[in-house]
């Protein structure tokens, strides 16, 4: 029964999606009692699609397995977390997860945009209208997740061993905020297009929104990737798979968005710019479902799919990708460029790395699309590793990293280069005499990874030095640098913690990229595996018996060069109900850097193929994300940039509590 | 400068980057992409196997052995098959009569000497390369009966004939 109420709420949830956008379109120029009606409606809206997730919810953890969906990825003996992650674990109830955080934003928007012009929030709430309906459309027609299984099974199907883990309950949840806040500053930019309302007010209205969504996603990639490198068994931590780089892609986008509403908020420059980003960046969202969902590629994240889902994702991109930037290309030339500005000043800067920042979209979007292109037009079977991205995005990043500490710098409108480097001069000595810290420690040798490290450490102390530039540290008395400290607006703290975050996040990269170290070798019970200096010692065995699987776990002992002597497990699993076998890695962290052991199979002669990683730094990649998305969360709390605050962008500074 | 040369510039300037960045994509295009072959491409071909290729199939029943730390195997289409060396763990669901894909490149005696294996993790996964290359040598049958798919009618059950139900352990 609540499987029916909750299919019939998502219904009605549609309809109602469908009424919003419908006289959200026809009356939006009225106002006032439309406005109020438009915001009941989105409110509604979410309730009742949340209450369709609840009940989806329910069936699972009740193990109901007369509801298909439970009957294919549930398993009674599962754990409760699982049972419920399960419930996106698949292409319908992830789906669902997608429309109720939709729906959700929609709702956030109603309830927070009291203060925006009545047309511009109505405007908006129709297009999040149309979009709702659109993807309640998609999941009742073609994805039905409340479809019954007659007569039910006794028992499920058991949720994909990989799956089984705390990951699932983090990584989608995150990546879908990210994606679909996007899809708030695609509304506000056709909004904008068609009421005309293309401002300096607008880009403050629309980044907060931004602000979160790329917060949010920064953290799901970060975590998916996360989660990857220990589940996988694979050691790594990227593989420019196409649905990683489907996620990379709108990152970037929102990245550059982040960037350019700022010119457009304090200058009223980039408009056109800005909206076409804003536009772009829930495209790519689009192009990643439709590549992920609609079987086109076989990836670790392709869900059991058919081609109409395809067709109808497709179809959607086309009308969001056609009718958004239709209404572009019509709209665009009445909007005026504001004033064109000194290619030496903050705004420039600003406009170089969104330069940068799109032809790496570009570069990412070929290599993505090239073999499907290749593969349907002559039928060539190709692949696009990393040896392409590492030529293209790789090359791309370096001049983008050396100038992100020069960014913060510049003043507005006009900056005087010759003084920015001056009072860069020292932060430039502090970053060469760290990397060649960094390089003697990590071999001695100069190689491309030293250039790497230097840009990696250069944008981490530039970031700092801009800090400490502003409070005229060594420069004036240091009670005086303190209270400067205090009056440091916030927006300065977190530009400097997501710069410093990416250039952790550099360091880590190329340490790993450059200095990772693997060993495959056969070792029986005793025996050590060396690697980096530290000595891996293979203890014991033995078997262990859990509800929905068996493992067989393997103890290592780890002496670390100085002497420390810890113990780390490995495992091979075999799952009960589906009889797949997974490998997890034992992992010992030092530091930033890591230790990461695999198994393979036992040999008659009790000799096993052990697989051991040294990963120096590995730990700042992620360490670098969280910094970044960190930022974006802080600087949603800066009273300046709250939602609806419709006030000039006078810059007063703000204590940093 | 004028208003006129300052604008020149700035557009000089992106014009720099975008020609860079449309360089660098297809300099990458030409020399980095690796191209996928069937066992019988491959030997009907040799010239194909370039520095680093692909070669996909299914593991061929009783080839596989273990040898150190190495795993020897061999690749079929059903018509023809490639011997691969793979001096490394080979993934959970390697199993022989598997759909499989391995990239290296292939050695002077004819034998494929592989840097990476890729099986997926699903016990019904052929990889789509794979299927097609099945297909064209006319031996491709729809994998297995996969109670209460999600899919349904997915693309990989089109191919006519379904062969054992359940698990093919």
């Amino acid at each position: 029964m609540p499987i029916e109420l909750g299919h019939f709420a998502l219904i009605l949830a549609g309809t109602i999606a469908l009424a919003q956008s419908a006289v959200g379109f026809f009356f939006w120029r009225i106002g006032g009692r439309i406005t109020s009606y438009l915001r009941q409606a989105a409110v509604l809206q979410f309730l009742l699609v949340l209450a369709s997730f609840a009940a989806l919810i329910q069936a699972f953890v009740l193990s109901d397995f007369s509801l298909k969906l439970a009957a294919d990825y549930s398993y009674t003996l599962q754990p409760l977390l699982y049972k419920i992650t399960a419930v996106w674990g698949n292409h319908e109830g992830s789906l669902l997860l997608w429309i109720v955080i939709m729906t959700g934003f929609g709702a956030a928007v109603a309830i927070s945009g009291k203060n925006l012009p009545s047309d511009l929030l109505a405007l908006v709430l129709a297009v999040q209208g149309a979009l709702g309906a659109a993807f309640i459309a998609f999941s009742l027609f073609t994805s039905n997740p409340f479809a019954r299984l007659f007569p039910s099974p006794l028992e499920g199907q058991d949720l994909n061993p990989i799956l089984q883990d705390i990951g699932l309950a983090i990584h989608p949840p995150l990546l879908y905020l990210g994606y679909v806040g996007l899809s708030i500053c695609f509304s506000f930019a056709v909004a904008a297009l068609i009421s005309g309302r293309i401002d300096a007010a607008w880009a403050r209205w629309v980044r907060p929104w931004a602000l979160g969504s790329w917060a949010f996603l920064t953290l799901g990639i970060a975590m998916g990737s996360y989660w990857a490198y220990y589940e996988l068994g694979w050691g790594g931590w990227w593989f420019w798979d196409p649905v990683e780089n489907a996620s990379l892609m709108p990152w970037l986008a929102a990245t550059a968005l982040l960037h350019s509403a700022i010119v457009m908020e304090k200058r009223n420059a980039l408009k056109v710019w800005t909206i076409f980003l804003a536009i772009l960046a829930f495209s790519l969202s689009l192009l990643g479902m439709f590549l992920v969902r609609s079987g086109i590629l076989t990836s670790v994240h392709s869900f059991a799919s058919d081609p109409t889902r395809g067709m109808v994702i497709l179809s959607m991109l086309m009308v969001v990708i056609g009718g958004a930037y239709g209404l572009f290309a019509w709209r665009a030339k009445s909007l005026r460029a504001g004033g064109l500005f000194a290619p030496i000043s903050r705004e420039g800067m600003l406009v170089v790395n969104n330069l940068f920042l799109a032809t790496a979209v570009i570069a990412v979007l070929v290599g993505t699309l090239y073999p499907l292109v290749l593969e349907a037009t002559n039928g060539v079977l190709i692949s696009v590793g990393a040896p392409f991205f590492d030529l293209t995005f790789g090359v791309l990043m370096a001049p983008l990293l050396i100038i992100i500490p020069f960014g913060p710098f510049m003043a507005w409108k006009r900056g005087d280069f010759v003084a920015v480097t001056q009072r860069m001069a020292g932060a430039a000595g502090f970053t060469v005499l760290i990397t060649i810290v960094l390089v003697m420690v990590s071999g001695g040798k100069i190689s491309l990874a030293s250039l790497g490290l230097l840009l990696g450490t250069w944008v981490g102390i530039g970031a700092i030095a801009e800090i400490v530039d502003r409070i005229k540290l060594g420069k004036v008395k240091f009670s005086q640098s303190w209270a400067h400290l205090k009056g440091v607006p916030r927006i300065a703290w977190t530009t400097m913690l997501a710069h410093f975050g990416v250039g952790i996040f550099v360091i880590g990269v190329v340490s790993v990229t450059a200095w990772e170290m693997e060993k495959v070798e056969e070792v029986a019970i005793g025996q050590t595996v060396e690697i980096a200096g530290y000595e891996v010692k293979m203890l014991d065995v033995s078997r262990r018996l859990e509800d929905n699987f068996v493992a067989e776990k393997v103890m290592f002992e780890v002496t670390s060069p100085w002497g420390w002597v810890t113990q780390t497990a490995s495992e091979k699993r075999v799952y009960t109900a589906s009889q797949i076998p997974t490998t997890e890695a034992g992992m010992l962290t030092y530091g930033f850097s890591q230790i990461y052991i695999t198994l393979g199979d036992l040999s008659e002669d009790g000799v096993r193929v052990v697989r051991v990683w040294y990963k120096p730094f590995i730990i700042l990649i992620w360490l670098g994300t969280l910094f970044m998305a960190g930022a974006g969360f802080l600087s949603l709390s800066d009273r300046r940039l709250r939602i609806g605050v419709p006030k000039s962008a006078r810059a007063v500074a703000e204590p940093a509590e | 400068m004028t208003r006129k040369q300052k604008r020149f510039a700035v557009i000089l300037g992106l014009g720099a980057v975008v020609i860079l960045a449309v360089a660098l994509i297809l300099n990458a295009l030409r020399d980095q992409i690796v191209f996928f072959y069937s066992p019988t491409e491959l030997i009907e071909r040799p010239a194909l196997a370039t520095d680093a290729i692909r070669i996909g199939g299914l593991v061929e029943e009783g080839s596989w052995i273990v040898e150190g730390s190495s795993n020897i195997f061999a690749i079929t289409d059903g018509a023809n098959s490639v011997k691969v060396t793979y001096p490394n763990l080979v993934p959970d669901l390697f199993r022989e009569g598997q759909g499989v894909i391995a990239e290296g490149s292939l050695l002077a005696d004819g034998t494929f000497l592989a840097t990476n294996v890729l099986a997926k993790h699903d016990e019904n996964f052929i990889p789509k390369e794979v299927e097609a290359a099945m297909k064209a040598q006319g031996i491709w049958k729809g994998d297995g009966e996969e109670y209460g798919s999600s899919s349904g009618s997915g693309a990989s059950n089109s191919g006519g004939g379904s062969s054992s139900g359940g698990e093919n352990q």
